[in-house]
């Protein structure tokens, strides 16, 4: 009973963290980079939020700005990567320090800033889930509309294609410097809307909120691709699938804090989940596959071979 | 010479790998090179000749250290390499580079049909061009026609480089480059992509850069034959010159011209 109790709350909050996974599939799946800035630019996106609507913007208004701010620091960690030489996985990492200054800047200085009490005009709010699903899904489904189109245009192919096969990409005129900086802006431009979210939905924008957000994101993913993959493996039925993995996520993540374990283990959890789904694949194709037996006779194969045209 | 434009002019071109350190490595040095319009030029050259390093040096992958290249007259020395790409059809040794694997074959084309041409916020697969696609499939032979949304990195190595050397020659390249196009694939499917090749160089009156290790190949196919040695082109025939040549006086030429034997552990002396 508790647990259905608590079911809408993590269907609500699954569904901001499936957005937050979006973003993270554009690097991840679509660039193929692993993007730590993740970790800050959800934290941006909060506090860009709280501290414009506590100020007195609209809330559509401030999270579209929420959305810019996540989309500059894409860019500068895109800038880092392809103008400075860095690696992308460093220039993430820099960008999430340099995003812990910004974000407490933001908050000025303070480590929280608070809707509550306010009277504030929010989107959706803990107090109110079936609000915040019909928000959620309202919201995703923009997203993934939008992208959908988007990544079929000419522009979003060639960012396909760059983080497919850099080298073709290049051979057919694609700057692929210009699209990893537009590809990680439009990722923590998704990820910063997902923090502006959920700064709405906790009531609050913490300095420490997003700390391994990249990991819950990649959880989503895996979860979720395990599912759509195999359903049809086209873009729009994997961003659905990875909304669900982060629902998915936040089910298991109620039912297990049900079962009694102890919050502080949470992130170890998340790390777990992560680690599983990696290493499964790997250690079929490692340590279970065995190799055929040959069969008798098979040096009659030996003269012909080798078409495969 | 007159009336004929200059397709590609290589004038003293040097680049060395490692510059400054031990493992430093002269691939080009003092390279000149001219092609006129429509010439199909095949390449050969020992280990370490600079036939690779010349087609990357052409494609812009790396800066060259001095020299100068010019495509159709154009200056293309200091250019990015994806900016030198709406002059250029490429294709590369190994199958898995020309194509992106996770993308369906339309859209590879679609992408190489818009090569050189800003890219905009419209469909990236016009109506109709999907039917010109299969057309074009259709004529490659290989049973491609009918998996247009197929992904590439379903087909075979074969399959795949017909499907490079169709995206490099849909939009008419200025100068088309074959980096050992077909030394990966087995004899029965290299042949087969060799034959598409010189079909479609002939038909759109291409100008070629082909490197091979086949010197059956190399005197076979195209009107020119260039040899290399130490990143410098050693050996030159065209014409009715190159049609009567044989390997062995090809080898005699080159031992002429570079003072020593030819070596190559790739190179096929026969078919």
């Amino acid at each position: 009973m508790a647990f259905l109790n608590a079911l809408p709350g993590a269907v609500a909050e699954g569904l901001i963290w499936g957005l937050m996974a979006i973003g993270v599939y554009i690097s991840f799946k679509i660039l193929d980079i692993a993007d730590l800035t993740v970790d800050g630019s959800i934290c941006t996106g909060a506090c860009v939020c709280a501290v414009l609507i506590t100020g007195g913007m609209p809330v559509w208004l401030s999270v579209i700005l929420a959305f810019v701010a996540g989309a500059m620091a894409g860019t500068v960690t895109g800038l880092l990567h392809t103008a400075l030489g860095i690696p992308s996985i460093l220039a993430g990492i820099l960008t999430q320090l340099m995003l812990y200054s910004v974000n407490l800047t933001i908050l000025g200085g303070k480590s929280l800033v608070s809707f509550v009490g306010g009277q504030h005009k929010l989107l959706l709010s803990m107090s109110n889930n079936t609000l915040a699903v019909v928000t959620g899904v309202v919201i995703n489904a923009a997203v993934i509309i939008v992208l959908w189109l988007f990544f079929y245009t000419e522009v979003g192919l060639t960012l396909k294609s760059t983080g497919d096969n850099p080298d073709m990409s290049r051979a057919q005129g694609i700057n692929v410097k210009r699209n990893k900086v537009i590809g990680l802006a439009i990722s923590n431009g998704i990820v910063a809307l997902a923090g502006a979210l959920l700064a709405q939905y906790k009531g609050s924008a913490n300095i420490n909120d997003g700390r391994g957000a990249i990991v819950i994101g990649l959880a989503a993913i895996f979860i979720g691709l395990s599912v759509s993959l195999k359903i049809k493996p086209n873009f729009v039925v994997s961003l659905i699938g990875v909304i669900g993995g982060g629902i998915v996520y936040y089910i298991i993540y109620n039912f297990v804090i049900l079962l009694g374990l102890k919050t502080d283990f949470l992130k170890m959890l998340s790390a777990i989940i992560v680690v599983i789904f990696l290493a499964v694949p790997y250690i079929k194709g490692e340590y279970l596959t065995k190799q055929k037996p040959m069969p008798e006779m098979a040096e009659e194969g030996y003269a012909g071979g080798g078409e495969n045209a | 010479m007159q009336g004929v434009a200059r397709m590609l002019k290589i004038t003293n071109l040097h680049k060395t790998f490692n510059k400054g350190t031990v493992n430093a490595k002269t691939a080009l040095n003092g390279l000149n090179l001219m092609l006129n319009e429509g010439d199909f030029v095949t390449v050969i050259g020992g280990n370490g000749a600079g036939k690779s390093t010349m087609l990357n040096a052409i494609a812009g992958v790396w800066k060259a250290d001095y020299g100068k290249i010019e495509i159709d007259g154009v200056d293309v020395t200091a250019m990015p390499e994806h900016k030198r790409a709406r002059f250029l059809g490429r294709v590369f040794q190994d199958p898995m580079k020309g194509t992106a694997p996770d993308m369906e074959i339309a859209e590879n084309l679609a992408i190489a049909a818009r090569r050189g041409t800003r890219r905009r916020l419209v469909w990236g697969i016009k109506k109709g061009e999907r039917a010109e696609y299969k057309k074009l499939l259709s004529q490659l032979d290989l049973g491609l026609e009918n998996r247009l949304s197929a992904k590439v990195g379903l087909l075979s190595g074969g399959q795949r480089q017909a499907v490079t050397l169709l995206m490099a020659t849909l939009k008419k390249p200025k100068l088309l480059l074959l980096d050992e196009h077909t030394a990966a694939l087995d004899p029965k499917t290299a042949a087969k992509v060799l034959e598409i090749t010189d079909r479609l160089v002939t038909e759109n009156k291409l100008t070629t850069l082909m490197i091979t290790h086949n010197m059956h190949d190399a005197i076979a196919y195209g009107n020119r034959l260039i040899m290399m040695d130490e990143g410098r082109v050693v050996v030159d025939v065209s014409g009715e010159e190159k049609k009567k040549l044989t390997i062995s006086e090809l080898l005699g030429l080159f031992e002429k011209a570079s003072g020593s034997e030819f070596t190559d552990d790739k190179v096929m002396l026969s078919k």
